[in-house]
């Protein structure tokens, strides 16, 4: 069984490795649509440092669900999807391993760039890895959370906007939480309760998640 | 003798039985609405503090418990429909999330006409009414998933599912809401009234909460029975009933 989920995971990664410009254009979206918040609201400092864990975060999540649609689509398209319904390992494990690797390729470059451009909002260093951490904590959250989006709208009309209009409220509290970890942490507080509410929702989302996306697959390709 | 708990799960039998009790809590929905309104506006008193603006919070607190119970209501028949698989169940979860998202939307609008008298303004980012323009997000997603797909059979499966981890998710939404709330500026605008209500201003918001149950009740089935009509027009029972009304 883990032989399975490690030939999934590799499979994945290798498949995204090919196709490396999927990557980039997620990664280059979350740099841009960053760096258009000073633009928009001006350049003081104050009010930069200030926005600056909202800003991130709404980003991360806009190009994290940019990216949702691709974590089942192809393995619907060419049929793999059900080869892997019918195998013997458990499709809920499938789907976690699925998500595992879409997050790697995903999420974990936003968390990775993120306190690049957290500079350009002149953020304190000590903030940078507050930031950094709820990033970390919480993009895999949004994607175990956009699986069950991404399953229930496969091969639907419409369905990139579709899901943007199933999953983004379902973002709400990870969103509340992760950006308010830095806040926190920027007036004193110390962010450990918001980090460890999130780990919380890292660890309900990675045990629930993975088996709702796993049912929901099984709904639409029935 | 043993009781059939199916017997009104079929369409079939339940058309007709859902025609008469919409007939009857419609009814009932005109005469307790009459009658919450009555009081609501001659008989309760004015408010000492917010004067006469206050006489619609029995419009909005109704519609705001309305909303959420509908939404428990609306996930319940889906998981029901996805443990049971009958076909009714999800008939019914549809037939529910438009009034729901009535519902969530009269609260949204009423309480932002009580909000510009008594706070000064027409939103606050309160938990509440957070929590509650996140549960209209919900009921939309619902709808528009629904709506997407063809097939009513997945259709119902998939929304069920989508109900059933909204479900899950909205006391996570309004805990976090009310957090990040506090966290900002504090209870500066307090939704909770006076500890102390007048026994009639209760009554009237008792009696209009059930004029709205009442009424979610009859055009949930007067809903459901369009559903059923246009699912199952191909039967013998539906098309003697369409030509029966036509």
């Amino acid at each position: 069984m883990i032989a399975a989920l490690r030939c999934v995971i590799v499979r994945d990664l290798r498949l995204a490795a090919r196709r490396s410009s999927d990557v980039m254009t997620v990664v280059l979206f979350f740099v841009i649509v960053v760096s258009l918040f000073p633009l928009g609201i001006g350049p003081e400092p104050k009010l930069l440092r200030t926005v600056a864990p909202g800003v991130l975060w709404v980003a991360a999540l806009l190009a994290s669900m940019l990216a949702l649609g691709r974590v089942f689509a192809a393995d619907h398209a060419d049929g793999t999807l059900e080869q892997m319904m019918l195998g013997a390992t458990p499709l809920g494990l499938v789907v976690a391993a699925k998500v595992f690797a879409h997050w790697l390729v995903s999420g974990l470059p936003l968390v990775l760039i993120s306190p690049v451009l957290a500079l350009q909002f002149d953020l304190s260093q000590e903030l940078l890895g507050v930031l950094a951490l709820s990033l970390a904590l919480g993009t895999p959250v949004l994607s175990l959370i956009g699986a069950i989006g991404a399953a229930l709208t496969l091969g639907l009309r419409g369905a990139g906007t579709l899901l943007s209009l199933l999953v983004l409220p379902l973002y709400v509290p990870v969103l509340i939480i992760g950006a308010g970890a830095a806040e926190a942490a920027a007036s004193g507080l110390g962010g450990h309760a918001q980090l460890l509410l999130l780990g919380a929702m890292l660890i309900f989302a990675g045990a629930f998640a993975p088996w709702a996306a796993a049912v929901a697959l099984r709904i639409s390709v029935e | 003798m043993s009781i059939n708990w199916f017997k009104y799960s079929s369409p079939q039998t339940f058309f007709p039985l859902a025609g008469r009790l919409a007939l009857g809590f419609g009814v009932l929905a005109v005469l307790a609405c009459a009658a919450g309104l009555y009081i609501g506006f001659f008989v309760a008193p004015t408010d000492a503090q917010q004067g006469e603006s206050y006489r619609i919070i029995f419009i909005h607190v109704p519609a705001a418990w309305m909303s959420m119970f509908l939404y428990v209501v609306m996930a319940f028949w889906a998981g029901l429909g996805l443990a049971f698989n009958t076909r009714l169940s999800g008939m019914m979860a549809s037939a529910i999330a438009p009034t729901g998202a009535l519902f969530t939307f009269i609260a949204l609008w009423t309480g932002s006409l009580w909000g510009k008298p008594a706070w000064g303004t027409w939103w606050v980012w309160d938990a509440r009414l957070t929590s509650e323009l996140i549960l209209l997000f919900l009921y939309f997603g619902f709808m528009a998933l629904q709506a997407a797909i063809d097939d009513p059979r997945r259709a119902d499966k998939a929304g069920a599912l989508l109900a059933l981890v909204g479900v899950v998710n909205v006391p996570i939404i309004y805990f976090s809401v009310k957090w990040w709330n506090t966290l900002h500026q504090g209870a500066s605008v307090s939704l909770t009234k006076a500890p102390t209500m007048a026994t009639t201003m209760l009554a009237g918001m008792l009696i209009m909460s059930f004029a709205f149950w009442f009424y979610s009740i009859a055009a949930v089935l007067l809903r459901a029975r369009c559903i059923m009509l246009e699912r199952e027009h191909a039967s013998d029972w539906a098309g003697h009933y369409a030509r029966g009304a036509a």
